[in-house]
C-alpha cells in the first residue's frame, strides 16, 4: 500500500454535517404515506401460562386496524433463529409472539396495529389476558440446583448448552504450585442502551411482490436471509435497509421477533407498518450483555509465574436463545489466557435457561469477561505473593519475538508488544510517583488506589471457518462516468464513521479527492453482499475488501490507460489520479477520463469489459489481537463510599490507524461503557423475574459528570493478517477499562482487607465493606 | 378520545397552526405533524435528553411537554440552529471535535449546550459536564462533546455573538 496522504490523518467526519443539523434519517424519521403503527402487548410476568386472551374490545376500537395474538400467527411466522454449531445446544421454540406460555418479562403476546401510535397504545389497554403464573427461575446458579423448576419441559433440566476447553497438564500445574489463588467473580447483566431504541418499518408492494424492511440493525444482509426464511418469502424479493442507526453495541446484531412480525404485518395488511421500541421495552426485550458467574483458580510459582488456570462459569442464557447467545461465553473461554503465557488452561461453561431476556453480544461480547477474570487474578496473585502487580504481568508476557504466539486455548495471537504498551502506560501515568503518593496518603487516612489492566482482545471477526454465518466482507468501488467514485461496503456502520475512513482509503488508492467519494452501506438492494458491523471487524475486514476493490479498479484503469496511450502497462506511472508514461509526464490520462472511456466503451482493449468498477470479497486468514495497557488512579472515601477517578491513562495498540480522530472516539466511548459497568450499571431482576432497573430512571448510564478526562496514547504494532495492518478498535476501551478501575478500587481498600468487590461498585457497597474497619485500617478521619 | 384543540406557535421562526389531540406530546407534534424529525426520542422519561428543544428560550425535554402547552410559544429545534448553509458554532464544534458518533443524542446535546452558553458564555469543563447531566450519550464518553462546547464558546466569544 502506497504511503497515503489521507490514511492516518485526522480527517473530520463525512457523516457529521447531516447529523449536527438533525437531517439524518433514522427508522422513525422515515415517513411513508398510509403507514400503520404497531404496538406490542408484553407479558407482565416472567413465567406464566396464557389461559385466555380476549382481543375483541381492542379490535372494535375505531382506529385499530388489526390485532394478532401469538396463537393467530404461530404457523405464519417462523421462529427466531440461533446461529451456533454447538452439539450440546438445546433450542426451545422461540416464537415471535408467545402462543401459550411466556418465559420472560416483556415477551410479546399480541400486537395491535392502528392508524396512529397513540391509538395502537390505546388498543393494548383493551386486550385482556388471563395468565396463570408459574414458579420463576431467576438466579442462574439456583436454576441448576436439583429440583429447580424446569422452564422448557422438553428437557430434564435448565441447561441450555455446555462448552469446555482443556489444554496442558493442569493437574501437575496445581500440584507444583507455590500458591493457588481462587476468586469468585460476577459479571452482572447489562443493558446495551443504544440511544436510539430499535425500530422497524416495513412496506410490501403487491405488484412487485417485494418486501422492503427498514430496521435499526447492524446486519442488514444476514437479516434479509433470515427474514426470507421466517416469512417464507423468496430472498430475492426481500430488501433490508439499515438507514441511519443510532448506536448498536451488539444489541442490533440480531434477528428480533419484531423484525419478522412487522414484515409479516406489512404483507398481510397491504400497508406500511411501523414499530418503534420504547425504552422500557428496550430494557425488557432487547438483548442483554454479560450475565456470567464464575470461579477462577490459578496456580502460581513464588515469583508470580502462572502455571495453570481454570475457570468454571455459569452463563445466564435467559429464556431463549437469540442469534449469538450460545456463542458469547465460549469467546470468554478462548480469551482466558489474556496477554500471558499460561501453559495449562481449562474452562467449563454451562449455559442456563432462566426466566429472563436472552443475553447476547454486548460491546466486547465475552472478551470483557475473560479480561476481567485474568486481570483481576493478576492483582489477586500479586497481593498474595506480595509482588507489584506490574511485576506479575511482566513475568508472564510473551516477548515480542515470540509472535505469532500460540495460546493454550488454541488461538494464534498475530502480533504484539505488551511490554511496550505497558512501559508507555506506566510512564504516562506516573505509576511510581502514584505508589509513593499512595503510601503517604494512607498514613494520613486517605485511600487512593492504582489499578491496571494489560489486556489483549480478539477482533476483525473473522475467518469464516470460525464464524457461524460467514466472516468475510465485501467491497465495491465504482468510478462513475463523471469521475465521481461510489464505494459500496457490506459493513453496516452505525456511528463508527466508515463513510469517512473508507473514503480515506479509496482516496489514497485512486488519487481522487476525498469529497469526490461517496460510501454507501446498509441497503441490500444496492450493496451486493455483506456480513455487517460487529466484533471490531468493519475496517480490518470490510476496509480491506474496499482496498482490494480499489486496487482492482486501478489495475483495470492501468490496462485501459496503456491501450489509450499506446504504451506498455508497465511503463505507466500512477500519481495523483493520473497515469502517465514513464519519463514523458505530459503523455498521460486521468482516472476520470479513463472512467468515461470505459463507460463509452468505444475504444477498449480486447477482453476488457466496459465500465470501471470492481468488487472484492476479503476472507481473513486469522483474527487480529489488539492490546494495550489501561491505568486508573482512584480516590475512595470509606466514609461515604464515593469513588473519584484522579487519573485515567489508556495506551492502546490497534495496529495501523486510518483516522486517529475516530480511534480516539472509539476508545473514549468504550472506556465510558466499561466504567459504566464497573461503577453504575446493572439489569436487576428480582426473584420473581421482575426488572427493578427497568427505565433510564433506574438503569444508571454514565453521565458527563461521572467520567474523568481520559488521557489516550498509542503504540502501533501492525497486524500481518490484512494489508491495511489494522486490528480493530471498537471494543478495546470496554475490555481494558473495567478491570483497571476495579483493580484500582480494590487496591485503595487494601488496608481494609478488601481483596475483591463485585461490580457495580456503588457507594453503598463500598461503604458497607469499610464499616467497622475504618479504625483498624489506620484511618484517622 | 377528547375533542381536538387548535394550537398556533412559531417553530424556528415559521408560524404553524394545527388541530391536535390534547394528549399529543410536543416531540410527536414536532416530528409527526410538522415533520421536523431532527428532535429524537430516547427514553420517554425525560432522562436522556435526546428530545431537548428550546421553548420560549428555555431548554425543555419535549417528550414530557404536551403540544398544547406550546400554544403561542416560540420553539427552536436543531433544524433552526444553522443559518442557511452556515453552521452554528456549536454544530461546527461538534463536527470539528468529533463530538458525535451515531448522532442520535446530538441534536438534544447541542440544544442543551446552547442553553448553557446563553447563561454562561465561558463555562469551565466541570460546568459543561454539570450542565449536560440531563443529556445521555452512549457513544462518545462525553470528552469530545466537552471539547466541542469549549470550541463553540471560544468561537462565540471571539465573534462577540
Amino acid at each position: 500500500m502506497p504511503v497515503g496522504k489521507l490514511v492516518g490523518a485526522r480527517v473530520k467526519r463525512r457523516e457529521d454535517p447531516r447529523l449536527v443539523r438533525g437531517l439524518g434519517h433514522y427508522v422513525d424519521d422515515i415517513q411513508l404515506p398510509n403507514t400503520l403503527h404497531a404496538a406490542i402487548l408484553r407479558s407482565p410476568y416472567a413465567h406464566a401460562r396464557i389461559k385466555a386472551i380476549r382481543v375483541e374490545e381492542a379490535r372494535s376500537h375505531p382506529h385499530v386496524v388489526a390485532v394478532f395474538t401469538g396463537a393467530d400467527i404461530r404457523d405464519r411466522v417462523g421462529c427466531i433463529p440461533v446461529a451456533s454449531e454447538n452439539p450440546t445446544l438445546r433450542v426451545p421454540k422461540h416464537y415471535v409472539l408467545a402462543p401459550d406460555k411466556v418465559c420472560f418479562l416483556g415477551e410479546g403476546v399480541a400486537v395491535v396495529v392502528a392508524e396512529d401510535r397513540y391509538a395502537a397504545r390505546d388498543g393494548l389497554d383493551l386486550i385482556h389476558v388471563d395468565y396463570e403464573p408459574l414458579p420463576v427461575v431467576s438466579d442462574p446458579e439456583k436454576a441448576l440446583a436439583p429440583g429447580a423448576r424446569v422452564i422448557h419441559s422438553e428437557w430434564p433440566d435448565n441447561v441450555a448448552f455446555r462448552f469446555a476447553l482443556k489444554q496442558g497438564n493442569l493437574q501437575r500445574a496445581f500440584k507444583e504450585a507455590y500458591k493457588i489463588v481462587k476468586q469468585r467473580l460476577v459479571h452482572q447483566r447489562l443493558a446495551p442502551i443504544a440511544l436510539e431504541p430499535r425500530g422497524v418499518l416495513a412496506r410490501y408492494l403487491r405488484g412487485e411482490e417485494e418486501l422492503t424492511l427498514w430496521s435499526s440493525t447492524q446486519i442488514p444482509h444476514i437479516l434479509k436471509t433470515q427474514l426470507s426464511l421466517m416469512l417464507a418469502l423468496p430472498e430475492n424479493r426481500v430488501r433490508v435497509i439499515a438507514p441511519e442507526v443510532g448506536g448498536g453495541f451488539g444489541s442490533k446484531l440480531n434477528v428480533y421477533a419484531e423484525e419478522a412480525l412487522i414484515g409479516y404485518l406489512a404483507v398481510k395488511l397491504g400497508r406500511p407498518v411501523k414499530w418503534i421500541e420504547g425504552r422500557r421495552e428496550n430494557i425488557q426485550a432487547t438483548i442483554h450483555g454479560r450475565g456470567q458467574v464464575g470461579e477462577v483458580e490459578v496456580a502460581v510459582k513464588k515469583d508470580g509465574t502462572i502455571l495453570g488456570l481454570q475457570y468454571r462459569v455459569v452463563a445466564d442464557t435467559g429464556a431463549y436463545h437469540q442469534l449469538l447467545t450460545p456463542g458469547i461465553p465460549p469467546l470468554t473461554g478462548l480469551m482466558l489466557s489474556g496477554a500471558y503465557k499460561i501453559p495449562a488452561i481449562a474452562i467449563e461453561v454451562t449455559g442456563v435457561f432462566t426466566n429472563k431476556m436472552a443475553t447476547d453480544a454486548y460491546r466486547g461480547a465475552g472478551r470483557p469477561e475473560a479480561t476481567y477474570v485474568v486481570e483481576r487474578v493478576m492483582d489477586r496473585v500479586a497481593r498474595e505473593l506480595g509482588l507489584d502487580p506490574v511485576k506479575v504481568r511482566q513475568k508472564n508476557f510473551p516477548k515480542p519475538k515470540e509472535f505469532p504466539f500460540a495460546t493454550a486455548t488454541g488461538l494464534i495471537y498475530d502480533s504484539g508488544n505488551y511490554q511496550g504498551a505497558l512501559n508507555k502506560g506506566l510512564r504516562l501515568a506516573g505509576y511510581q510517583k502514584w505508589r509513593g503518593e499512595q503510601k503517604k496518603l494512607r498514613a494520613k487516612g486517605r485511600y487512593i488506589g492504582i489499578g491496571l489492566s494489560t489486556y489483549v482482545e480478539i477482533c476483525a471477526m473473522g475467518p469464516s471457518a470460525a464464524m457461524p454465518a460467514g466472516g468475510w466482507e465485501s467491497g465495491t468501488v465504482r468510478v462513475e462516468p463523471t469521475g465521481k467514485v461510489t464505494v459500496l461496503t457490506g459493513t453496516s456502520p452505525h456511528g463508527q464513521g466508515q463513510e469517512t475512513s473508507f473514503a480515506q482509503i479509496v482516496a489514497d488508492e485512486l488519487g481522487v479527492g476525498f469529497d469526490d467519494i461517496t460510501v454507501i452501506h446498509g441497503d441490500t438492494a444496492i450493496v451486493p453482499s455483506g456480513i455487517g458491523t460487529f466484533g471490531s471487524r468493519a475496517t480490518a475486514v470490510g476496509g480491506t475488501a474496499v482496498l482490494q476493490a480499489a486496487e482492482k479498479v486501478r489495475d483495470k484503469a492501468r490496462e485501459i490507460a496503456a491501450h489509450l496511450l499506446e504504451a506498455d502497462p508497465d511503463d505507466l506511472v500512477f500519481s495523483d489520479g493520473r497515469f502517465s508514461v514513464k519519463g514523458v509526464p505530459k503523455k498521460g490520462i486521468s482516472l476520470q477520463q479513463i472512467a468515461l472511456e470505459a463507460h463509452l466503451a468505444k475504444n477498449l482493449p480486447k477482453k476488457v469489459e466496459p465500465g470501471l468498477s470492481a468488487t472484492s470479497v476479503f476472507e481473513p486468514t486469522n483474527f487480529t489481537f489488539p492490546f494495550g495497557t489501561h491505568i486508573c488512579v482512584v480516590d475512595v472515601d470509606p466514609k461515604t463510599g464515593a469513588i473519584q477517578i484522579l487519573k485515567y491513562v489508556a495506551v492502546d495498540d490497534c495496529g495501523k490507524v486510518i483516522n486517529p480522530l475516530l480511534v480516539d472516539g472509539q476508545i473514549h466511548g468504550g472506556i465510558a461503557q466499561g466504567l459504566g459497568q464497573a461503577l453504575l450499571e446493572e439489569v436487576v431482576y428480582d426473584e420473581e423475574g421482575q426488572i427493578l432497573s427497568g427505565s433510564l430512571m433506574d438503569y444508571a448510564l454514565p453521565k458527563a459528570e461521572d467520567l474523568p478526562r481520559l488521557e489516550l496514547s498509542r503504540t502501533e504494532t501492525p497486524t500481518p493478517v490484512n494489508p491495511l495492518g489494522v486490528k480493530g478498535v471498537g471494543e478495546a476501551g470496554t475490555i481494558g477499562s473495567t478491570p483497571a478501575f476495579v483493580n484500582a478500587v480494590v487496591d485503595a481498600l487494601a488496608p481494609f482487607g478488601v481483596t475483591h468487590i463485585d461490580m457495580p461498585l456503588k457507594p453503598e457497597k463500598i461503604w458497607r465493606l469499610c464499616q467497622g474497619k475504618l479504625a483498624s485500617a489506620g484511618g484517622r478521619r | 378520545m377528547t375533542a381536538k384543540r387548535q394550537i398556533a406557535l412559531r417553530i424556528n421562526g415559521t408560524a404553524y397552526s394545527h388541530e391536535i389531540e390534547p394528549r399529543l406530546l410536543l416531540v410527536h407534534y414536532l416530528r409527526d405533524v410538522v415533520g421536523l424529525t431532527g428532535t429524537h426520542i430516547g427514553c420517554e422519561t425525560s432522562i436522556c435528553g435526546a428530545c431537548t428543544v428550546m421553548l420560549n428560550g428555555e431548554s425543555v425535554k419535549s417528550c414530557t411537554v404536551l403540544a398544547v402547552q406550546a400554544d403561542g410559544a416560540e420553539v427552536l429545534t436543531i433544524e433552526g440552529l444553522s443559518r442557511g448553509e452556515e453552521f452554528h458554532p456549536l454544530q461546527e464544534g461538534f463536527w470539528e471535535c468529533h463530538g458525535l458518533q451515531c448522532g442520535y443524542c446530538t441534536p438534544g446535546m447541542i440544544l442543551s449546550a446552547y442553553q448553557l452558553l446563553l447563561r454562561n458564555p465561558r463555562p469551565s469543563e466541570a460546568e459543561i459536564r454539570r450542565a449536560l447531566e440531563g443529556n445521555l450519550c452512549r457513544c462518545t464518553g462525553y470528552q469530545h462533546i466537552v471539547d466541542a462546547v469549549q470550541y463553540a464558546a471560544r468561537k462565540m466569544g471571539a465573534s462577540g455573538k
